[in-house]
């Protein structure tokens, strides 16, 4: 189970999730700080932490265009946070999946903050709402290093049978 | 079945017969490309490597690319460490591509890459920035990637598990309308397909105005591809793609252009005829929201931006520099004039459009993204309005989240300097 703590619209773009002011930080113990760093009142609900861990960030279409600052999605992933998306933009995706952040494409998903969701493999159900909403498989290729933990462990693994 | 043009760039890069659409493969890199944020590439490449009792040693030095383009001359302490640190980097393992903050061979990275014949037809090329698509207008397949899959590309030499993109094909017929462009042309494509309209899709382009349209505009229209999500946008190589590389780039040895089959598969075909074609402005915030400019004209405007690896090339300076001669930037706004390269900055001091511009009244400022991206130079007040020939306006690209972007052609940017309102360059 978890639970909306912010709904945003369409086109959030890596500017919007992490401003270029700041993209000389590069460390993932120190990106979340500026998450969202425009929008004062997510900024300062992320960083005031009042929220479980696994709690979602619902979205509609196209989260995360733009730029291809890694620090948008190692910012969210700083707050173990769950992304639901109508649809992403493709190079956040993949930075996502790389950092081993929680992303869920769900191209039809209703849900408002405070609602209760419960996110499975094939659907996420709004337990608020009572309705069931169908995901998008994320492409089958990168679903091994999803496994591996991200794409640091799965390259060390590559990298290892290279030289074996 | 016949293939598309980075369907035959992957087939190759892979070591395959043939490949189509939603094949997953591991093409061989031919060149990679970072600016700044390789720092932070330079981290992952060390942490894959922690632990193997392998040297971190890029897979082949003389096929990485560094450019400083995005905070130079660096506007904070952070920002120069950051400099020498990919400095001692680059040092140590011999990368010759690199581009330091410099005036005569110093620039931005999309300018630089095919400035310098980095960028051959048939390549495949990544980089550690969105806008990686402009590599496309020299027939490569090349898009952008984030800093840990570019480390993993540093450790092993080729991209993993890439998703073969769908490829739609755009058809341009028609000839631009005076001061129309390849710029008004992106905007409009952009406008009709939306901002998530090709995400995970090629655009391919073709049609006579694309084989009329020099390497200069392709480079514009490839550039943009991106925001409509495109994976990438490709000109197939012609007669102009080698004259580009011959003359301009200086290349000397071999190239082979790239076409795609007769037969190819596409997804869709989008034909646009750009004859009746005006001027287009992308209005805040999202680029996809494109206005024709009657639309929007007399809006006023604090500041006019020309530059960005989009239009801050000698055509687009010589559009803008034609349009100041002589006259005035308008009182209450200020334009700045961000050539794209040293390079480039040179060739329009020779011209005399540099002389133009400062005449007028405009600042120009060392080549680099300057204002593109919001971190230094050029911030925005609260409520301001820049009307800009570079990329992106979403909320805050240009720092303040308070102030408005408006993109346009260089021939709309000047015309507005000169009224301090969005006007029309053909009632200029
Ligand atoms: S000019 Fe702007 S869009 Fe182009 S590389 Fe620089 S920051 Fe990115």
């Amino acid at each position: 189970m978890t639970k909306v703590i912010i709904k945003l619209e369409a086109d959030i773009s890596t500017d919007d999730i992490y401003p270029g002011r700041y993209m000389a930080t590069v460390l993932p113990t120190e990106t979340p700080q500026y998450c969202f760093a425009n929008r004062t009142d997510l900024n300062e609900k992320l960083r005031g932490g009042q929220f479980p861990k696994g709690s979602a960030i619902v979205a509609d279409h196209n989260f995360g265009c733009g730029s291809s600052r890694e620090q948008a999605a190692s910012a969210l992933k700083g707050f173990e946070l769950n992304i639901v998306a109508r649809s992403m933009s493709r190079i956040f995706l993949q930075n996502a999946i790389n950092l081993g952040l929680n992303v869920v494409l769900c191209p039809t998903i209703e849900a408002e903050e405070g609602d209760e969701l419960d996110i499975q493999v094939d659907k996420v159900i709004n337990i608020t709402t009572g309705k069931t909403f169908d995901t998008v498989r994320l492409p089958e290729a990168r679903q091994a290093i999803i496994d591996a933990g991200g794409l640091i462990p799965y390259t060390r693994k590559r990298l290892l049978e290279t030289v074996r | 079945m016949g293939m598309t043009v980075v369907e035959k760039i992957l087939a190759r890069a892979a070591g395959r017969a043939s490949v189509k659409a939603g094949d997953v493969l591991e093409p061989k890199v031919d060149l990679a490309m970072s600016h700044e944020n390789a720092a932070l590439v330079i981290n992952q490449f060390e942490a894959i490597h922690e632990g193997t009792g392998i040297e971190a040693k890029p897979w082949a030095p003389d096929r990485i690319a560094i450019i400083f383009d995005h905070r130079v001359p660096a506007e904070s302490p952070k920002t120069a460490t950051n400099q020498k640190k990919i400095r001692t980097f680059v040092e140590k393992h011999g990368i010759s591509k690199f581009h330091d903050i410099r005036g005569d061979v110093g620039g931005i990275c999309h300018q630089i890459l095919p400035e310098y014949g980095y960028v051959r037809p048939g390549y495949v090329v990544v980089g550690t920035d969105s806008h990686t698509t402009s590599h496309g207008a020299l027939g490569a397949f090349s898009f952008g990637m984030g800093a840990t899959e570019m480390a993993s590309v540093w450790t092993l030499g080729y991209a993993v598990n890439i998703e073969v993109p769908a490829t739609i094909k755009v058809v341009v017929s028609g000839e631009f309308a005076d001061m129309v462009g390849p710029k008004d042309l992106i905007l409009h494509l952009i406008g009709v397909l939306t901002a998530q309209g090709a995400n995970f899709r090629v655009l391919e382009f073709h049609g006579e105005t694309i084989r009329k349209m020099t390497t200069s505009g392709r480079l514009a229209i490839c550039n943009m591809s991106v925001e409509a999500g495109a994976t990438s946008g490709i000109v197939p190589a012609d007669g102009e793609t080698m004259r580009y590389l011959r003359e301009e780039a200086g290349v000397t040895d071999a190239i082979t252009p790239v076409t795609p089959d007769n037969d190819a598969v596409y997804e869709r075909v989008v034909e646009i005829d750009v004859s009746a074609l005006g001027p287009q402005i992308a209005c805040p915030h999202t680029v996809d929201n494109v206005k024709n400019i009657a639309e929007v004209a007399g809006k006023r405007v604090q500041q006019i931006v020309i530059g960005s690896c989009t239009n801050g090339r000698l055509d687009d300076l010589a559009v803008a520099a034609g349009i100041l001669r002589g006259r005035k930037v308008a009182e209450g706004t200020r334009m700045l004039v961000f050539p794209a390269s040293g390079k480039i900055f040179g060739q329009a001091m020779d011209k005399g459009y540099i002389q133009d511009f400062m005449k007028a009244g405009a600042v120009v400022m060392n080549s680099g993204c300057g204002p593109c991206l919001g971190v230094h130079e050029g911030a925005l007040g609260d409520d301001e309005v820049a009307l800009s020939t570079t990329n992106r306006n979403f909320k805050g690209r240009m720092g303040n989240p308070k102030s408005e972007v408006y993109l346009c052609s260089p021939a709309v940017a000047a015309a507005s300097a000169i009224t301090g309102v969005i006007t029309d360059p053909r009632k200029a």
